[in-house]
């Protein structure tokens, strides 16, 4: 397997996840097979070939400085589970 | 018991002051109401595409410009995963390993000489939201009921800069600073008020033996908000720490908060684990390569930056006058002012104390009439130099009206005076001669008040001395 299940606990915890045993194991084969499937890439010679960070050849897609509308509250609020006035609630951070 | 060498580092962040976010084109700015500057990007609602703010990638290359820094032909940004409210993606996107600024240098004047502080980057980012902690001790982390958050400032542009450490005092943190921020100030992109939160520094601090050339471990100091609590908070962290060493132990890698009330350091509680950024390329930017002619361009626009002019004003002036005037933005003036006459170290005097006291624009002063204000500081009433200064920033101002108030020193125009003066008081006369000698500041008063505040009060207060003399 490409991901060990503590790599995945790890992980889990990063993100601030609780993963129950079934979700533990299936989330371990989901992204093992994943890491599988990426890792083909690692049989090519790419000795010459350098790191790319965009899929596109194309370099400085930027906007100028001029403001646009922004959302309306209705719309910016209306998944948050919680809401108080104008803002989002969320549970105390640690 | 041997000397210590402190050891410093500086992170400074700079909000810059575009009129929209850094990958969205909401308005970037203080007091609006909460939310209410948000669209999806800013929000990080799945799907939203970030488009980088072209005005802040010219802006950071003009700051690495005046940093003296190489500016990189590639920057990429990158993804810093973690996980808080305050980060509405999951992410925060920041140059990493391609930063668009690096390798540059400040020079900083010292009395005892001047110092390279090098810039080891300069790279753009986004600010994060603003939480609101509630219940338990309010605006805490600790013991709060719930988290509120405000995305307004979330996805604001920042710079970040990162020196080497090169600093090793908490003066010469402090002057680099005021330095920096004077150029930041300059060069038009953020108003970097610490106040304002629009420059925040945070500061490494480590100790070693003078001499030695090893790094020992080094804690951070966060949320000092002034220049003056930062150089108090360094002080403290390093007289904290050479008294671990000193006394057997061993400093330990810590965030402190200094606590501006008490000027004490609070250890941050230790995290678990270390950070853990998984920083990747972010997939949804192109990279950024600054074509040369806009680099060129924006180099030959750079003004004369503060460090050089501080080293030109040196010439003239010591080096605390050069970086009062230099740092508060009054050195132009004062060039022009020694130009049209003046004394340097008068004109320095006055235009650092009195001409700021009095509220006046530098830049509306005319340096010809300032000049003649200074030459004349000693020979007319103080009272008429003061309201001169009130009104130099007018427009039309002329000196001429003040110069002709010239204090009266003669003593023959003042004697006839005071010998009045002293006639109309007879009861105070004898009660000074008694012994009452308190009495002189009235006497002067009264001449002072005859003359209209002209007299010149050195010599009045020896005539009537001199008068009341049994």
């Amino acid at each position: 397997m490409a991901i060990s299940r503590d790599q995945v606990l790890y992980v889990a915890k990063l993100a601030r996840l609780e993963l129950g045993e079934d979700e533990l194991e299936r989330l371990t084969s989901e992204l093992g097979a994943i890491l599988d499937a990426v890792s083909k890439v690692s049989e090519l010679d790419l000795a010459d070939v350098p790191p790319t960070s965009h899929p596109l050849a194309v370099v400085n897609a930027w906007a100028a400085d001029e403001p646009r509308d922004s959302l309306p509250l209705e719309d910016v609020v209306r998944n948050a589970p919680a809401v108080e006035g104008r803002m989002f609630r969320v549970p105390p951070t640690t | 018991m041997s000397t210590w060498e402190p050891v410093i580092g500086l992170e400074i962040h700079v909000q810059l002051k575009t009129r929209t976010k850094m990958f969205c084109r909401c308005r970037v700015g203080f007091g609006a109401e909460e939310n209410s500057q948000t669209c999806p990007v800013c929000l990080g609602f799945p799907g939203a595409l970030p488009v980088p703010n072209r005005t802040a990638i010219e802006w950071v290359v003009k700051l690495g410009l005046a940093l003296g820094c190489e500016i990189a032909e590639r920057a990429v940004f990158a993804r810093k995963n973690y996980f808080y409210p305050d980060l509405s993606k999951g992410y925060q996107i920041s140059q990493y390993d391609l930063p668009s600024c690096v390798n540059g240098n400040m020079i900083v004047s010292l009395a005892e000489g001047q110092h390279e502080i090098g810039i080891v980057r300069a790279h753009l980012e986004e600010d994060a939201a603003k939480n609101v902690h509630v219940g338990g001790r309010t605006g805490r982390i600790g013991g709060a009921e719930y988290t509120l958050v405000d995305y307004n400032r979330g996805g604001t542009p920042l710079v970040e800069i990162v020196t080497a450490p090169d600093l090793h005092s908490a003066e010469e943190a402090k002057r680099f600073l005021q330095l920096l921020r004077q150029t930041i100030v300059e060069l038009g992109i953020s108003d970097a008020e610490m106040e304002k939160g629009t420059l925040r520094v945070d500061a490494n601090v480590s100790v070693r033996p003078a001499g030695s050339e090893v790094l020992r471990t080094r804690s951070e100091i966060k949320n000092m908000n002034s220049f003056t609590h930062i150089a108090r908070g360094i002080d403290a962290e390093v007289a904290r720490q050479i008294e671990v060493w000193e006394s057997g132990g061993e400093v330990e890698q810590h965030t402190y908060d200094f606590d501006v009330g008490s000027g004490a350091l609070t250890a941050r509680r230790t995290k678990e684990e270390a950070d853990d950024y998984r920083y990747f390329p972010e997939p949804d930017l192109a990279p950024v390569e600054p074509p040369a002619e806009l680099v060129d361009r924006l180099r030959f626009e750079l003004p004369e930056l503060p460090a050089a002019r501080i080293a030109r004003v040196m010439k003239k002036l010591d080096h605390d006058r050069a970086l009062v005037l230099v740092t508060g933005g009054l050195d132009r003036l004062w060039e022009a002012t020694v130009a049209a006459g003046a004394d340097g170290v008068a004109a320095s005097n006055v235009i650092a104390n009195q001409l700021v006291a009095s509220g006046a624009r530098p830049g509306a002063v005319d340096p010809t009439e300032l000049a003649k204000l200074v030459d004349a500081r000693e020979r007319i009433p103080r009272a008429t130099f003061a309201e001169a200064l009130g009104k130099i920033g007018d427009h039309g101002f002329s000196a001429e009206p003040y110069l002709a108030m010239e204090s009266v020193s003669d003593t023959s125009e003042l004697e006839p005076i005071v010998d009045a003066v002293i006639a109309a008081n007879s009861a105070q006369v004898e009660q000074y001669r008694g012994g009452k000698e308190g009495l002189l500041g009235f006497f002067v008063g009264q001449v002072m008040k005859e003359t209209k505040g002209r007299a010149d009060p050195r010599v009045v207060n020896e005539l009537v001395r001199a008068r009341l003399a049994p």
